[in-house]
């Protein structure tokens, strides 16, 4: 049976790129991949942001009930979609916990530096998933993030509604990746990547990355 | 004014931000080390969590079995509906123009002070940062440390304009003049007032816990002991008192064990203050007891890890709260006890570390996001967009649309709301098709 895979609707949108890595990474691993095209967006926005979500969480099941397991690039998505449906895997839970790989064979040489998400990391519990699988890609040279578990400053609406908190936050992480020296700031979030990398594409810094794109690299 | 509004002037405080980020980091390591040294540490925040929710459930019968228990034992126990009423009822105990006071939040957030002093009844704090606090005319910013926006500089110049002359900022030696200037008041008032960390429903007892000894001399010496205490504060049994013991001092100050803890049941003839009273205070807290999701901002024990490790309130201080609560748990407690405060719940990234080190488990990402709910403001936009995105043609079509639209995106510079984007923030220019289009071309 075919794992769905969920684009989330960010990702569908602004980095169609990311979706793509996610099907070559799966491909390559002899995994058969479907896209419903029915799927939507997964509600997480409008619930956190005070609204009607659970509609939206609704359709998800009605698109993705059907599917033995459903991978979505973004750790935050997952994390919203996990109290409800618990076959919705982010890629490296996926690839580690269900496949059992932690080498998908990709190529990157370049300096790279890890920001772990908070949804990712604190609500989901990935752990050191996604930097297992980026330390056994070829040529890779992953160097620490000073305060890396410290919030970027997105938070979704926060960055609008609470928009000069969220840029001083967003300050310090980026002092912290330039610090690093690195080419590219990975993350498993492609929403918390377009706030990091705005910040750091104003200020001339490294690109903003999400990891599928380095673990497809080939 | 709204918390966006307030924290922009405080980010404009370079010396606020820097001395937050040292004072806020340092406790943070520190609880982070000893609490890494207890092997049950999860064991120990479930345990605590679930007799908080046991107390919650059994409120009215356990705070019924308190009054009972500490009347038997001597102390007079006194009912207060809202702030007010506590106040009109402790300023009718004191017959004094002077009380000596423990640090304590109760009576902050009832405004016991200024009440006080309305009544010609000087309030004197002895915890040495409320001291310092009262000295400079200030308020608290943190539960804890309510001077955590000074630096040890601003100190000795308050100290050298107050109490006393040609200090240095040597802490021994701020904290030695402290000590001067507060003995004397120890010895001479009558009246000592308290909040209580813990009042125990099967005994009667009240529990306060503190690093400094002032309260112990607040608690033992004057001749009349007034406590203000929360109604959530109760615990079933004192038993229970082990594990908060235990969770406490780790996530608040970071200690294996606090200096001082003092417990008294009613009054001990002969020994300590021989008139005692409790004031078991509401104002709003059964009203957050109704909220099934909400109610689990009352199990908090006021131990500030959640401040000590929120990025927002590390950039802004606790003031930007306006709230004797500030930082994450204010943003839960405050909108709650008084139905105002309602930017506060938004005023988080809901990046979930006050969730992880809350001795309590407080969800705190889940009551913020449960108390957005009532904030009707952009409703209806947001609604629409709901409606569009749970009909996948009609979403298909407007993912197309913004696609079109987004290549009118300038990087650096767009209208409101997106000016408060662009601000700071390049927006990424999108690729020619979306996934869903690549997709259909290429299978
Ligand atoms: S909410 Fe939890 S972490 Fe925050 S002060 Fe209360 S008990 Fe401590």
């Amino acid at each position: 049976m075919p794992v769905g895979l969920f684009i989330t609707c960010v990702n569908d949108l602004m980095y169609p790129r990311t979706g793509r890595a996610v099907v070559s990474i799966l491909e390559r691993l002899g995994v058969e991949v479907d896209f419903p095209l029915a799927q939507t967006c997964c509600g997480q926005m409008h619930t956190n942001s005070g609204y009607a979500g659970h509609r939206l969480t609704a359709h998800f099941g009605d698109v993705f009930g059907s599917y033995e397991a459903v991978v979505a690039p973004s750790g935050s998505c997952v994390a919203h979609l996990r109290s409800h449906y618990a076959h919705v895997y982010e890629l490296s839970e996926f690839l580690v916990d269900v496949l059992g790989v932690d080498d998908v064979g990709g190529v990157f040489p370049h300096r790279v530096t890890y920001h772990p998400t908070c949804h990712g990391l604190r609500m989901l519990g990935l752990g050191d998933k996604p930097l297992r699988l980026l330390r056994n890609v070829k040529g890779i040279e992953l160097v620490p993030l000073r305060g890396a578990t410290e919030c970027c400053g997105f938070g979704g609406t926060f960055a609008l509604k609470n928009s000069e908190v969220s840029t001083a936050m967003l300050a310090d992480k980026c002092a912290a990746v330039l610090a690093t020296e690195a080419e590219y700031v990975a993350a498993a979030d492609n929403s918390c990547l377009t706030h990091i990398g705005g910040g750091l594409s104003r200020i001339g810094g490294p690109r903003a990355i999400h990891y599928a794109e380095i673990l497809a690299g080939a | 004014m709204g918390f966006a509004k307030e924290a922009r002037v405080k980010l404009r405080d370079t010396q606020l931000r820097a001395n937050l980020h040292k004072a806020t980091h340092t406790i943070r390591d520190k609880r982070a080390r000893v609490v890494a040294e207890v092997p049950d540490w999860e064991e120990l925040r479930e345990a605590g969590r679930a007799i908080k929710a046991e107390t919650m459930a059994r409120l009215p019968e356990l705070l019924e079995k308190f009054e009972a228990a500490a009347t038997r034992a001597g102390a007079q126990v006194h009912w207060a509906r809202d702030a007010a009423e506590a106040c009109s009822i402790v300023a009718g105990l004191i017959d004094s123009d002077e009380v000596v006071k423990v640090k304590s939040m109760a009576t902050q957030e009832i405004g016991l002070n200024e009440a006080l002093e309305a009544q010609g009844i000087r309030a004197i704090e002895t915890d040495l940062a409320e001291l310092i606090v009262q000295l400079a005319g200030d308020k608290p910013s943190h539960i804890l440390v309510p001077a955590i926006h000074y630096n040890r500089g601003q100190i000795r110049d308050l100290f050298n304009d107050s109490i006393a002359s040609g200090l240095s900022d040597e802490p021994a030696e701020l904290a030695g003049a402290a000590r001067t200037h507060l003995r004397q008041q120890f010895l001479s008032t009558r009246v000592g007032i308290s909040g209580a960390n813990f009042a125990i429903a099967e005994t009667g007892t009240l529990v306060v816990v503190e690093s400094e000894g002032n309260g112990r001399m607040c608690l033992t010496l004057p001749d009349t002991l007034i406590s203000i205490v929360g109604i959530e504060k109760l615990l079933p049994r004192f038993s229970d008192l082990g594990v908060f013991l235990r969770l406490l001092p780790r996530s608040s100050t970071g200690e294996r064990m606090n200096p001082y803890t003092s417990m008294w049941t009613g009054v001990t003839p002969g020994d300590g203050p021989q008139t005692v009273h409790v004031v078991l205070v509401d104002n709003g807290r059964t009203n957050v007891l109704r909220d099934p999701v909400g109610r689990q901002a009352l199990h908090c024990i006021r131990c500030s890890a959640c401040l000590n490790v929120c990025p927002v309130y590390e950039r802004v201080g606790g003031h930007a709260y306006e709230h004797t609560y500030p930082g994450p748990i204010g943003a839960i407690l405050a909108p709650q006890l008084t139905g105002k405060h309602t930017s506060l719940p938004f005023a988080s990234t809901l990046c979930g570390a006050c969730y992880e080190v809350c001795p309590v488990k407080i969800n705190i990402p889940e009551v913020l996001v449960h108390l957005r709910q009532p904030a009707i403001l952009e409703r209806p936009a947001m609604n629409t967009l709901a409606g569009v995105m749970a009909r996948p043609r009609l979403y298909a079509a407007s993912l197309r649309f913004a696609r079109r639209m987004a290549s009118l995106i300038k990087l650096r510079r767009m209208p409101w709301p997106l000016s408060k984007w662009t601000v700071s923030r390049d927006l990424p220019r999108p690729e020619r098709e979306t996934f869903r289009d690549w997709w259909t071309r290429t299978r």
